[in-house]
């Protein structure tokens, strides 16, 4: 017997007709979740319980003494939901996310983009050198990026003694409400250009060749093939870039966190910081209704963003 | 491209790797510089005198041996986990044929999306019932079978031609004997994909082990390196947690160096770290 042969009669048992075949659809089927059991374990106790648990948590007053008595606290319904929206800070936290996003998304695309254009152009000495320069930031560890971020941007630190050699007073970056928040993003950006970068440069590999020279042929010069070849081809790429550098961020907490604990003043506290905030107080439900909040930015903004590139594709 | 463009454009591509690599510098230019030498000039771009001071208190008086313990500990378990759970899952996903296979699917790309402030709350509340609060395993099995992992065996199980496991099905292999026998050690490069993701999401973790830990023995590294950075904010001992970032991040770096290939494509692949 043929190994196609053998294969189809594989498929023509996938609708098991006799007594038989549903025994071995059977078995088969048991093998394949001994297969998938440690997987679905890990999956169910660490994912799929804990989003039901934090959905109903977020509907009770469940605070951190109530933890060995889970079943006694009281339901409340939507209330943390309206708490939330009527705590300034949590507003103002919402409003910190959003500024992070529409910077940091759009920065961080247009340095990724800009530098893959820029090594697709047909250099070829450097090429590894500098791929694996931009993107290692990407597996840095944020505590120690952090770390070096704040040393650098000390009031006395390397940052303003590189401006006071060009005769600018250095700002104490840090520790001002106006100022701390490009700081943390510039970490951000600094963190994941490199991914926007790798995704970019995979997309400019697959238009193919010809196109460009025909394009040359008819007389496009280089900025008209980038407007009218390169960016509707890196559609897909760009979409999918922004879905991910959004879910990204809207979930960001590690850089302000590290780096300012969310000061000054607040003003860079994220929704992430705040849900960590109350989970430190003991205010479990709170916590788990903020957490809901970005759960459903992060599910809409992934829905929306898929539907326009279908809708385009 | 034009003579005259060429130059400029390999020096301004020169110019933004520089300030791309301008933080590496500043921290190990800063971890070699001692406390007193920071206090008088913070702002040094280079040290004075170099010293290897910061390195040795981080190991004699901060517990840093006890932190890389641990993270080696950690990641060991996540990097096993992955390779032999993941790896079976994605295989069963790509090559059996089962009822509630699309149901399965279905968990791991959601497991891929759902985001971790939406769930640590509580994964920690089940990891305090389940007695695993302040334990290694505790801090490890939450990635010990990453979605992304699943995800990238099954990609890759999906181009290894199904004639190869048949033909062993004919002759009366096992299935378990087919997965281990003969398709995982086809799998190299996905396992090689894994094992490095594995180990970089493991090592560079912050807040996970950050809720779990609650006493030095223990800290992974990230979580050592913050503590000791609240510990010493009053006297901005900047020297001794710069030698600790260094630590934290050489490993990864210079796998990173080694490897890159691997990385690249399991961040390209999905998109994910």
């Amino acid at each position: 017997m043929t190994a196609s042969a053998v294969s189809a009669a594989g498929k023509a048992t996938a609708v098991p007709k006799t007594a038989a075949g549903r025994a071995s659809r059977a078995r088969r089927t048991a093998v394949a979740w001994l297969f998938l059991a440690p997987f679905a374990l890990v999956f169910l106790v660490y994912t799929a319980i804990p989003t039901v648990a934090a959905l109903a948590l977020s509907l009770t007053d469940i605070r951190g003494a109530d933890l060995r008595t889970p079943f006694a606290v009281d339901f409340t319904g939507v209330e943390n939901y309206l708490r939330l929206f009527q705590d300034e800070t949590f507003v103002r936290d919402i409003l910190n996310t959003a500024l992070f996003v529409a910077v940091g998304v759009p920065l961080t695309m247009g340095i990724g983009f800009t530098l893959a254009l820029a090594l697709n152009s047909g250099i070829s000495r450097l090429r590894g050198v500098l791929r694996t320069v931009f993107f290692a930031p990407v597996v840095t560890n944020v505590v120690a990026v952090a770390l070096i971020w704040q040393y650098a941007f000390h009031v006395d630190g390397t940052v303003n003694k590189l401006l006071g050699a060009v005769g600018f007073a250095g700002p104490n970056w840090l520790d001002d409400p106006n100022l701390a928040m490009p700081v943390v993003i510039l970490l951000g950006v600094w963190r994941n250009f490199g991914i926007a970068m790798v995704l970019f440069l995979a997309g400019l590999q697959a238009v193919p060749r010809d196109v460009y020279e025909a394009a040359a042929l008819d007389g496009a010069g280089r900025w008209r093939q980038l407007r009218y070849i390169t960016l509707p081809l890196l559609l897909p790429t760009t979409l999918m870039v922004s879905v991910l550098l959004t879910v990204f961020y809207l979930q960001v907490f590690d850089e302000p966190y590290l780096l300012t604990g969310g000061g000054p003043l607040g003003s860079t506290e994220s929704v992430a910081l705040y849900t960590y905030r109350q989970f430190g107080a003991g205010e479990f439900g709170m916590s788990s209704a903020a957490s809901f909040v970005t759960l459903a930015l992060v599910t809409v903004v992934s829905v929306v963003q898929f539907r326009m590139l279908r809708s385009r594709t | 491209m034009s003579r005259t463009a060429r130059p400029v454009m390999y020096a301004a591509l020169v110019l933004c790797a520089l300030l791309t690599m301008l933080p590496f510098a500043w921290g190990v230019s800063g971890s070699l510089r001692s406390l007193d030498e920071i206090r008088s000039d913070p702002g040094a771009l280079l040290p004075h005198h170099l010293t290897l001071g910061n390195f040795t208190r981080l190991f004699e008086t901060q517990g840093f041996g006890r932190f890389v313990v641990n993270s080696v500990v950690v990641a060991l378990i996540v990097v096993a986990g992955n390779i032999l759970a993941a790896s079976a899952a994605g295989y069963a996903l790509a090559k059996l044929d089962f009822a509630g296979r699309r149901l399965a699917f279905g968990a791991v790309m959601a497991a891929m999306m759902v985001p971790f402030t939406a769930v640590f709350v509580t994964q920690f509340v089940i990891t305090v019932d389940l007695g695993l609060a302040d334990t290694l395993a505790g801090i490890a099995l939450p990635g010990a079978a990453l979605p992304l992992s699943v995800f990238i065996m099954r990609q890759y199980a999906l181009s290894v031609p199904d004639e190869l496991l048949e033909a062993a099905r004919i002759d009366g292999a096992g299935e378990f004997r087919i997965f281990f026998g003969i398709f995982l050690p086809l799998a190299g490069p996905a396992v090689a994909t894994i094992t490095i993701m594995s180990f970089l999401n493991s090592w560079n973790n912050f807040i996970w082990p950050l809720v779990v830990a609650q006493s030095m023995a223990t800290y992974t590294l990230p979580v050592g390196l913050a503590a000791t950075s609240q510990a010493a904010a009053h006297v901005t001992d900047y020297g001794l947690l710069l030698a600790g970032a260094i630590v934290v991040m050489l490993p990864v770096l210079v796998l990173f160096l080694f490897l890159q290939r691997y990385f690249v494509q399991g961040v390209a692949g999905t998109g994910l770290r």
